[in-house]
């Protein structure tokens, strides 16, 4: 049996259990934290940067979907700092490829454009990259554009974690990653890839779309996976 | 040799420049209607999945977006190979009506109505539409009204007033709402009365502009519109009929695909928008025109019966084939009518309605040809793909490219006529810049400015040092 634990969010005092992420713990005590590349049901990644928040005692911030809470832990969600570098993490992945809402099937139901909205982001300050990507339109049903993409690895961890095919994963470093699958291949060829949709389902942006979806009509229903992945939990 | 160079200061996407050169004697030589379009647009777009183009083409020539939402969905739907449901059709006919009254009610009141009303020669800085709405409210107020109406087509069709994604490859995504269709139906009356209303103010001042129509780009050329297959006026679902200058029918009922049978599309040096041509009469005979000046001598009759009045009326005042580009307004406002009256007609048929909108399919073709009829003319995109539907190819045609050779000829002949020795005569500016109006060229500058069209006119000398500059 997991221990109790008490930890300090935003000088509430709230129970936790211990293997239990900072993440989990201000969701469950109502403390917002924004997120993209986190999943319920998924396992953590931390590429995203955007649910940083600030550990008493530490002298950098950390990411509250990769961190577990320890017992009289101490964490700020938000503040000026927290805000700042929550808003050039998103700054920094619109201005890495080519997200162009106003064309995009995902406008109006695309978490990056929710999160730049919720966060205030109506500018940003660095440079674009505008990087010239192709769009994998091999697969019969499915539609990858590479230019959406944000790296965040919800569509590995989906197809590896629960379909169990590990179609996915990301090749290359640093600005030169890439998705690929099965071992760079175009997704129409791929032996593993099973259809079940699932990646399409959870990511985030357009970058993985049902292909003859026009502008604005690529709706995603994420909460399927997320219940998946609960009922397996009490399957076994 | 002298150089006037007549050229818009602001804007950016399309920038118009007019150069009139002069000879020796300081007669006018050459003139030449420069733009700057959008160029490698299929480098933009390649790869991309060709669902996708209805909605880029859409955002990347901003002002006519409807016209260019059709034109594609016509291309995607040619790649599907489907028949799309008929209620479909008549549901674009319909958004497309409301796009022709809300972009011809802006020309008209807003872009051509400071010079009708005001005289071409008024005081610049009253000569624009602040100006009619203090001499001539009422009509200003109309006019007004009449754009929001067409607005409000569109914006109860596809929820969207400036960029639809109603309108999609196969169809539309959903059926028309049984109350917006009444509340349609219940603007109608009001927004003809004003449509008739304009109508015979504009006959009954059209009279005193003798000079302008005289020299507004009277040189005969062929003409280029859609028609049904009785002849009837089309701005949606018809096939392109060629006509000469004359008024006899050169090609009828062309099929889109065929386009490039007829069309030919010439580079010309001085202009990034490609100069197409009737390709059997060669380059530059074949100049041809295209927008509501060209759709009214091309078309047998408009096929509703308010508009086929006022048509029959202003072809006995023209002729049958009506050659000076002023009549673009005359003509502009006998559409509104006549797309009016296709609102009414088409609301008025029960299976509008209906719920099936959409056809669903993959790529069944590897080449797709679109045409509409936008405000301003006629409108090709013709996309080609791979089998997994990826855009290899685009090529678009649009309305103010068909009428480059047009435009540049009819600034020619104003310019004969507004330049007298070695000096531009009072008013030229005004004149060359209403010229350029009276076809509406879908470029920002022209579009938006109303009477502050940014002209610089500068007089240069044979090598390029600047003897004189004026500025409207
Ligand atoms: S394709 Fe989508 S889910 Fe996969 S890494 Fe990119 S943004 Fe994330
Ligand atoms: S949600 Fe924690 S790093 Fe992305």
């Amino acid at each position: 049996m997991s221990q109790q634990i008490s930890v300090r969010i935003d000088g509430q005092l709230c129970t936790a259990t211990e293997g239990q992420t900072i993440f989990q713990v201000a969701q469950a005590n109502g403390r917002y934290i924004p997120s993209l590349c986190h999943m319920e049901g998924l396992s953590s990644a931390g590429s995203c940067r955007l649910c940083l928040v600030e550990v008493q005692g530490i002298g950098r911030l950390l990411p509250a979907c990769t961190t577990p809470v320890r017992s009289g832990m101490s964490v700020t969600t938000n503040s000026e700092d927290i805000a700042h570098n929550r808003l050039m993490a998103l700054e920094l992945l619109f201005s890495e490829r080519n997200h162009i809402c106003a064309v995009c099937v995902s406008n109006g139901h695309c978490e990056l454009q929710d999160l730049a909205q919720t966060l205030g982001l109506n500018h940003v300050r660095f440079p674009y990259n505008y990087p010239r990507l192709p769009v994998d339109v091999s697969h019969p049903r499915f539609v990858l554009d590479h230019n959406r993409c944000i790296l965040c690895t919800r569509c590995v961890r989906v197809c590896d974690e629960i379909e169990g095919a590990h179609v996915w994963d990301v090749a290359g470093r640093g600005i030169n990653s890439r998705l690929v699958s099965d071992l760079d291949r175009p997704w129409g060829e791929s032996q593993s890839c099973t259809s079940c949709g699932k990646c399409v389902q959870v990511c985030p942006t357009g970058a993985l779309v049902e292909k003859g979806r026009a502008v604005e009509e690529m709706t995603k229903r994420n909460a399927v996976v997320t219940q998946l992945a609960a009922k397996r939990e009490t399957h076994l | 040799m002298r150089t006037i160079v007549i050229d818009p200061v602001t804007r950016i996407e399309g920038h118009a420049k007019i150069t009139i050169h002069l000879d020796a004697d300081g007669y006018v030589a050459d003139t030449a209607f420069h733009v700057t379009q959008l160029r490698g647009f299929e480098k933009f777009t390649e790869g991309r999945p060709f669902y996708e183009m209805p909605a880029i083409t859409a955002r990347i020539c901003g002002i006519c977006p409807i016209s260019h939402l059709l034109a594609s969905v016509k291309a995607c739907d040619a790649i599907m190979s489907v028949r799309i449901p008929p209620t479909a059709t008549k549901l674009r006919e319909l958004l497309h009506c409301g796009q022709i009254v809300q972009s011809h009610a802006l020309s008209f009141f807003h872009l051509s109505a400071p010079d009708l009303l005001l005289g071409f020669d008024s005081d610049p800085a009253r000569r624009n539409v602040i100006g009619v709405i203090e001499d001539h409210p009422e009509l200003a107020k109309e006019g007004i009204a009449l754009r929001k109406f067409g607005q409000q087509v569109i914006e109860g069709l596809a929820k969207e007033r400036i960029h639809p994604s109603w309108t999609v490859p196969g169809g539309v995504n959903a059926p028309l709402d049984r109350a917006v269709r009444d509340r349609i139906l219940a603007g109608l009356p009001e927004a003809k009365a004003i449509a008739m209303r304009t109508m015979g103010f504009f006959k009954g001042v059209v009279d005193q502009f003798k000079e302008e129509i005289a020299s507004f780009g009277t040189a005969p050329t062929m003409y280029a519109g859609m028609v049904d297959e009785g002849g009837n006026l089309q701005l949606y679902n018809g096939k392109v009929r060629f006509v000469d200058a004359a008024g006899n029918i050169v090609v009828d009922q062309m099929e889109a695909a065929d386009y490039a049978r007829y069309i030919g599309e010439a580079a010309v040096p001085y202009s990034y928008l490609k100069a197409p041509y009737f390709k059997p009469l060669g380059f530059p005979e074949g100049i041809y025109r295209v927008g509501p000046l060209a759709r009214l001598n091309v078309a047998t009759r408009c096929g509703t019966p308010a508009a086929d009045v006022e048509f029959e009326e202003y072809h006995q005042r023209y002729g049958r084939v009506v050659e000076s580009s002023f009549h673009f307004h005359y003509a502009r406002l006998i559409e509104i009518i006549y797309a009016l009256e296709r609102m009414e007609t088409l609301l008025n048929d029960p299976s509008i309605l209906d719920r099936h909108v959409r056809a669903e399919a993959g790529v069944n073709a590897l080449e797709g040809v679109g045409i509409a009829e936008a405000p301003r003319g006629i409108l090709i995109h013709h996309y080609k793909v791979n089998e997994e539907g990826a855009i290899t190819w685009a090529n678009l045609i649009i309305a103010t490219g068909h009428n480059n050779l047009a435009i540049s000829r009819s600034i020619d002949q104003v310019a004969r006529h507004f330049i007298d020795g070695k000096k531009m005569k009072e008013g030229m500016i005004n004149r060359v810049s209403a010229v350029v109006r009276a076809y509406d060229p879908c470029l920002s500058c022209s579009t938006h400015a109303a009477n502050q069209f940014p002209l610089e006119i500068r007089l240069l000398d044979a090598d390029g040092s600047l003897l004189e500059s004026v500025r409207n």
